[in-house]
């Protein structure tokens, strides 16, 4: 982030402005993906005058960035008119999509709109990998057609890859494809629940090894050395950190209205069909007590050697069962990535070997049924 | 000879007010630019039929206290500096309303 960005976001934080929104048009997709945490069905989406009322209210809140999403957002027939809308409403406008269906006509369109980007999801360089985790034939082909009449018509392209057991070898290929394209890339390691609470998506997460061997890897986090230096001793500074952007200068809107901290904090905090959303980005009790929670006040993490450093989400956190407390997947990548485990991962490694011997049954955490998405910048490791 | 110069927002901006800050960014590079107070007044005045010095006249000398020779000046050397990034266009003659544009 850049010197200019980073006083624009102080300023919204301090003004209280949601600098950054993701809206989600649709959950449908004409994908498949095996990773893939939506539910698919069309409950009741938005329909295009619900959406143009919501650039309207997310205007006047001040939102700059505006990033659209699903599902798959060309699954949507009226996708350029509420794309040409947001435009004249001057938001920045990124796009996330597989690419399967922009053909000619579509780059065109959507550089003639003055869309700032399209990040484009690419799982392997190889079809028989890329296309089994789709489940659609031919469809890393036409994802990367699609790139190139997006990189001809003068798009800025991303390819966005996520790391499962399934691809872990190709993480290079799609690099050097993005490469050979013209265009960025970005890794990003964490595998989420599903909408509905199934947590069995996370045995696709590939093993601490695997992320150890990510993790240095100096053509995706630059220096090694420093990327993966242990922590230092915590400090109050530290302890006054806000965990993320999440409600603070960011949110989300589903396709059925809902508002949430983040895409990938499914803490339900109103809905635009019922109330303005100014009115819920300002007064919603949920979006207060996300934003009232400082470092200090994360009774586990307080105490972690890591707290400094983390990626700690508190979405992820929020889904294990208490916003307050850790995110075990982000623990995990503290350890791959210093080899120093954190406090949470020694507590449980010790009630791990206390329990084989006392037998201590533990309910099992019920994550909310509510949609959820893989998060983007904030977990993402960039390469050009 | 008609001396007059009209300013006109480019449609291929991103731009949002932030406080007494405009956000700006260019559609060209995706170069980040903020105006100030003042540059905000005038850009959110330059809809392509207003001259810029009416616009200076009406809108920055009032509210800023300022000399209409010094404002105009700094008018012309702002229009001009964001010309040249692409996210204003300047011209001699009114910018046709919008939808008119010829393309």
């Amino acid at each position: 982030m850049n010197v200019l960005m980073q006083e624009m976001s102080a300023k919204a934080l301090k003004l209280g402005i949601p600098l950054s929104v993701q809206v989600d048009l649709t959950y449908r997709c004409n994908e498949q993906c095996v990773h893939c945490y939506l539910d698919h069905e069309d409950h009741g989406e938005m329909t295009t005058l619900e959406f143009k009322h919501l650039f309207d209210e997310l205007a006047e809140a001040g939102v700059f960035f505006l990033t659209m999403s699903g599902g798959e957002i060309l699954m949507r027939k009226d996708f350029f008119e509420i794309l040409e809308y947001a435009r004249a409403l001057k938001f920045c406008v990124k796009l996330k999509t597989n690419a399967v269906l922009i053909r000619e006509r579509q780059a065109d369109r959507m550089r003639s709109l003055g869309v700032h980007s399209v990040q484009i999801s690419i799982y392997s360089h190889r079809p028989e990998v890329h296309d089994a985790i789709t489940k659609i034939p031919g469809s890393l082909k036409r994802s990367v057609e699609a790139i190139r009449f997006l990189k001809a018509h003068g798009l800025k392209v991303t390819i966005a890859n996520v790391l499962m057991l399934q691809n872990i070898q190709d993480y290079p290929g799609v690099k050097a494809l993005a490469n050979e394209l013209g265009v960025e890339s970005t890794l990003d390691p964490t595998i989420t629940p599903k909408m509905d609470g199934d947590r069995s998506l996370l045995d696709l997460n590939v093993d601490n090894a695997a992320l150890r061997r990510v993790f240095r890897d100096e053509s995706l986090v630059g220096n090694v050395e420093e990327f993966c230096t242990p922590p230092k001793n915590v400090n109050d500074d530290d302890l006054d950190l806000l965990p993320c952007s999440a409600g603070h200068t960011a949110c989300y809107v589903s396709p059925y209205g809902d508002v949430y901290p983040c895409v990938q904090f499914p803490l339900p905090s109103g809905n635009v069909r019922r109330t303005p959303f100014l009115d819920i980005w300002r007064h919603s009790d949920q979006l207060k007590e996300v934003r009232s929670i400082t470092a200090r006040d994360l009774p586990s993490c307080s105490q972690c050697t890591h707290i400094g450093s983390c990626s700690r989400c508190p979405g992820l956190a929020y889904m294990e069962g208490n916003m307050r407390g850790p995110s075990t997947q982000d623990c995990e990548k503290s350890y791959a990535r210093t080899g120093i485990p954190s406090a949470i991962l020694m507590s449980k490694q010790s009630s791990i070997s206390l329990s084989s011997l006392i037998q201590i049954q533990v309910a099992p955490r019920v994550a909310p049924s509510i949609p959820v998405s893989p998060p983007d910048e904030c977990l993402s490791l960039a390469s050009r | 000879m008609n001396s007059k110069r009209y300013v006109a927002r480019s449609s291929e901006i991103a731009a949002r007010r932030l406080g007494d800050e405009m956000m700006i960014m260019s559609g060209r590079d995706s170069t980040l630019f903020t105006l100030n107070e003042v540059a905000t007044a005038i850009w959110e005045a330059a809809d392509g039929s207003t001259a810029l010095d009416e616009i200076v006249q009406r809108k920055i000398c009032p509210a800023f206290e300022v000399e209409l020779e010094v404002a105009l000046r700094d008018a012309e050397s702002l229009a001009e500096g964001l010309a040249g990034h692409g996210i204003l266009l300047l011209s001699d003659e009114p910018f046709p309303p919008p939808g008119q544009e010829s393309k």
